[in-house]
């Protein structure tokens, strides 16, 4: 009849959930391929300057990992919230809030600091995240409002916070009323972990999130509660896990790890306050979450792939100039073919018409 | 082959899921006007075989054949068009909606709603199907729902009708009503396919039944001349053995204790507990009988924690207040809970079956030391359930959801029973389930009791309740009868309790329901 079909594999095959990715990433450079072939440059060419010449220096490796950082540790937090179905959009402005309460107490301190400084600053951003985070957890447990609409709503209150203090009290004295801050002193900076690049200590967070989050979802009880509530909400509540304190957590803890990443801006490449903290990281980790799985190891990757896209469409912009909308076009490849490719989980290509295997009797082991 | 042709003839049926042969080889012969009863053990293939002849899937192989001539029946419409209507088990209707709108939602062509409502009136009278097209679905009982199904079928004029476990749902007077219905269909030509696991109502109802077995057709008979035992053991292919009967012992101390339990809920569609009060003693066996929607639901979650009630000794779990526990907490007093939804409920379907022995067996077995799951005990506690219970798996990574219907449930009563507890609650413990999983279901319950345990069962299925309680009460409109002992009442007497003929106030609620 046909001469490709889907026949669903009866369980979920786990080679696949690792391979797809990589497919898709084929799928991608391959369709890339054919694009700028195409559109009349040398594909090769364009390849290389799109995905491999960012790799090839100390440098642009660096970058790589200090765009990765902020994504990275969104992205973490954002996804077990997700398992639990718990749907925090607001990772952009928790992110904003911890850099206004960590680089807060850097310019507070101005002039004063000490080795103490930079732990204080770690602390308090991760608070400021977790605590814009409880808005909605609040509104959410008591009232059963959606956390998707509030936690997006306090993105653009954050942000006008954090334009109200960069006009206000955050303003450089002498900065000539340019609406940054002052440039963070040594004990408010975080230290540089590779010599000749900005690579930080926020990126050694974002590793030990990678680890921790594994170990949340993978060995603890809490992490076994929140993937039965995501799953089934109505078996959770049959075994008696308490959803609230769920949300709680889930909520305070995509909180915190965005505060940190916001923080980890201020008090690492940026060095100051300023009105664009971020890019939209907060939301570009939505994506990273979901291009990796959920899975802590997966977000790590995917948190490379999104840098990787962002630096490459600006080294493809200069190298060959390509209009800026190149990025766009291959992060919504990739998303694309990996969506695509994700049907091989749970369904298996099989070639020939239906049926015509004809041997297929002796198969029907229980 | 020249008499007058077979209504329906199927040959050489086969039909393939990955890592399973559903049908195999099957030929069925369906004749006008005969009751035909398909019977089988779950996962025989009966459901896969009766969509085939539906058009909700289609064969591998095999050939169709309709009043004599090859036929393709590419989908439901077509199956409708060619005169096959279907009463499923689970009913699709709309709550907000009355009957004539849901009937006029399922038909191909419905016509005007006056036109429509009309012919309903005159069906339903004709088949003694009582029915007011004007009325909404959410003010109907179960019996009366399957009354708008069977009707939408009607209308389409059938000429064969298949009904899939069609009593399950009903009293035992409602099931009667029903077999005078199909009787009557029957004299005019019309054939049915009724499938069922109750064998009693398949001799008294049926002329011919087919067995399926593993997906073969293992035998024909009419079934007016095998018992219910012969029936059953053609089925699993094996003698069968029924539990003995609980010899009354002594009851001891009460482990559960209900007193004036009444909810309120925010759910219109639900059904209110109104002063309801009994108790489970040690080694007893009580049984709540009653047809589905008459608060059972929540009586079940007023037991298991899933809902709070208001007043915490109106829940006692061995003389300790517990209405304002949690499930987890009612588990530490010594509660095991076993749900009426299997999938969805009692287990997650996308987890392994490890995993879904942590689910409850985290409260009272060493699952979790300090916040961190000791997964190599949880394997080995799925698979002491596995062995101790006979589940046929292929280990404890399987998905739950790849279990059949009466493994899962094997699976989810042995993860309660292994926790050893004092007081086990059992809603619908073998709905669903094949005769092989129910006896030995109804063998642990028994002898958990046994042990000295007490034990709730809350069951739609009377033939089940009678094998196994002690005493018997049912549940009507939210209220509790009182409870009888089983040697000392009869299904009649338990089945016009469930039409509601027990002696309580009535209150406006229900003079507001009735309206």
């Amino acid at each position: 009849m046909t001469l490709l079909r889907l026949e669903p594999r009866g369980e979920a095959s786990r080679a696949m959930v690792y391979a797809t990715p990589l497919l898709a990433v084929a799928l991608t450079l391959a369709s890339g391929f054919l694009l700028f072939w195409a559109m009349g440059f040398d594909p090769v060419k364009a390849l290389h300057a799109f995905f491999i010449a960012p790799l090839l220096s100390l440098r642009g490796l660096g970058e790589l990992a200090v765009k990765a950082t902020p994504l990275v540790l969104c992205a973490i937090g954002l996804a077990i919230g997700f398992r639990a179905n718990v749907w925090n959009i607001g990772a952009e402005g928790q992110l904003t809030l911890g850099a206004i309460t960590g680089g807060g107490l850097a310019l507070a301190f101005y002039g004063e600091g000490g080795w103490w400084l930079l732990p204080l600053m770690i602390v308090a951003g991760m608070a400021g995240g977790a605590l814009w985070a409880a808005i909605p957890a609040f509104l959410r447990v008591r009232f059963n409002a959606s956390e998707i609409l509030t936690s997006l709503m306090l993105n653009y209150v954050a942000l006008h916070l954090l334009n109200y203090l960069m006009h206000g009290p955050y303003r450089d004295p002498d900065g000539f009323a340019f609406p940054e801050s002052r440039l963070f002193e040594a004990d408010a900076v975080l230290p540089l972990l590779v010599a000749g690049t900005r690579v930080h200590l926020g990126s050694l967070f974002a590793l030990l999130a990678v680890a921790a989050g594994w170990f949340l979802m993978a060995r603890t009880f809490i992490g076994f509660q929140i993937k039965v509530i995501g799953l089934t909400p109505t078996a959770a509540g049959y075994a008696g896990f308490n959803q609230k304190k769920i949300i709680w957590l889930t909520l305070l803890l995509s909180g915190a790890l965005a505060g940190l990443a916001g923080l980890g801006e201020v008090a690492g490449p940026i060095g100051q306050m300023n009105p664009t903290i971020s890019p939209g990281y907060g939301y570009t980790a939505i994506i990273v979450a979901f291009l990796g799985r959920l899975h802590p190891v997966g977000i790590l990757l995917a948190g490379f792939l999104m840098a990787l896209s962002f630096i490459g469409g600006e080294a493809a912009q200069i190298a060959l100039g390509l209009p800026k909308a190149i990025t766009g076009v291959f992060q919504g490849m990739l998303l694309f073919f990996l969506l695509a490719t994700d049907v091989l989980i749970r369904y298996r290509v099989r070639f020939g018409a239906k049926g015509a295997a004809g041997s297929g009797v002796g198969r029907a082991a229980a | 082959m020249s008499s007058p042709p077979h209504r329906l003839e199927l040959r050489g049926i086969t039909k393939r899921f990955p890592g399973c042969l559903a049908n195999d080889q099957v030929d069925l012969v369906l004749r006008p006007g005969e009751i035909h009863a398909l019977l089988g053990e779950n996962g025989a293939g009966k459901s896969t075989l009766v969509k085939i002849i539906y058009g909700v899937l289609h064969a591998d192989a095999g050939q169709i054949r309709w009043n004599g001539h090859d036929t393709h029946i590419p989908d439901p419409a077509g199956a409708r068009r060619l005169g096959i209507g279907m009463v499923f088990q689970h009913f699709s209707l709309f709550d907000t909606l009355t009957v004539a709108e849901n009937i006029s939602l399922g038909l191909d062509q419905p016509g005007p709603m006056d036109a429509l409502s009309a012919r309903i009136a005159e069906v339903s009278e004709r088949y003694g199907l009582s029915l007011d097209p004007r009325r909404h679905v959410h003010n109907l009982s179960v019996g009366e729902r399957q009354r708008v199904e069977i009707v939408r079928c009607l209308l389409q004029d059938p000429k064969l009708l298949i009904m899939d476990e069609p009593t399950s749902v009903l009293t035992p007077q409602e099931a009667t009503r029903l077999f005078e219905t199909l009787r009557r269909l029957a004299a005019e030509g019309c054939t049915i396919l009724y499938i069922s696991h109750k064998l009693e109502e398949i001799r008294a109802l049926c002329d011919t039944a087919t067995v399926l077995r593993g997906g073969r057709v293992v035998g024909s008979c009419d079934p007016r001349k095998e018992t219910a035992r012969s029936l059953a053991e053609m089925m699993i292919g094996t003698e069968l053995s029924t539990p003995e009967r609980l010899p009354q012992g002594e009851a001891g101390a009460a482990k559960l204790q209900v007193r004036h339990l009444s909810t309120t809920s925010d759910n219109p569609f639900a059904t209110n507990l109104k002063d309801v009060s009994f108790e489970v003693r040690a080694g007893e066996i009580l049984g709540i009988a009653g047809v589905a929607g008459n608060g059972q639901a929540e009586l079940m979650a007023a037991l298991s924690g899933e809902a709070l009630v208001p007043d915490p000794a109106s829940v006692a779990i061995e003389g300790r207040p517990a209405g304002h526990l949690g499930p987890r907490e009612r588990r530490l007093l010594g509660l095991a809970f076993v749900p009426e939804e299997r999938l969805g409920r009692g287990a997650v379907p996308e987890l392994s079956l490890s995993e879904n022995a942590l689910l409850s067996g985290y409260a009272r077995e060493p699952l979790v030391r300090s916040g961190l799951v000791h997964f190599g005990r949880a394997r080995s506690y799925a698979e002491r359930i596995i062995g101790a219970f006979n589940v046929v798996t292929h280990g404890h990574r399987a998905e739950a959801r790849s279990l059949s219907g009466g493994n899962l449930q094997k699976f989810i009563i042995g993860r309660e029973i292994l926790q050893k507890p004092r007081l086990l609650v059992v809603g619908q413990p073998t709905w669903g389930v094949d005769a092989g999983a129910a006896a030995a279901i109804h063998r642990a319950l028994i002898d958990l009791a046994r042990s000295g345990a007490a034990v709730l069962v809350i069951s739609q299925d009377l033939d089940e309740l009678f094998v196994l309680s002690d005493r018997i009460a049912v549940l009507f409109h939210g209220h509790l009868s009182e409870s009888r002992p089983t040697h000392h009442t009869s299904v009649e007497e338990i089945g016009l309790l469930m039409g509601g003929l027990f002696n309580h106030p009535p209150d406006e609620d229900e003079v507001d329901r009735a309206v």
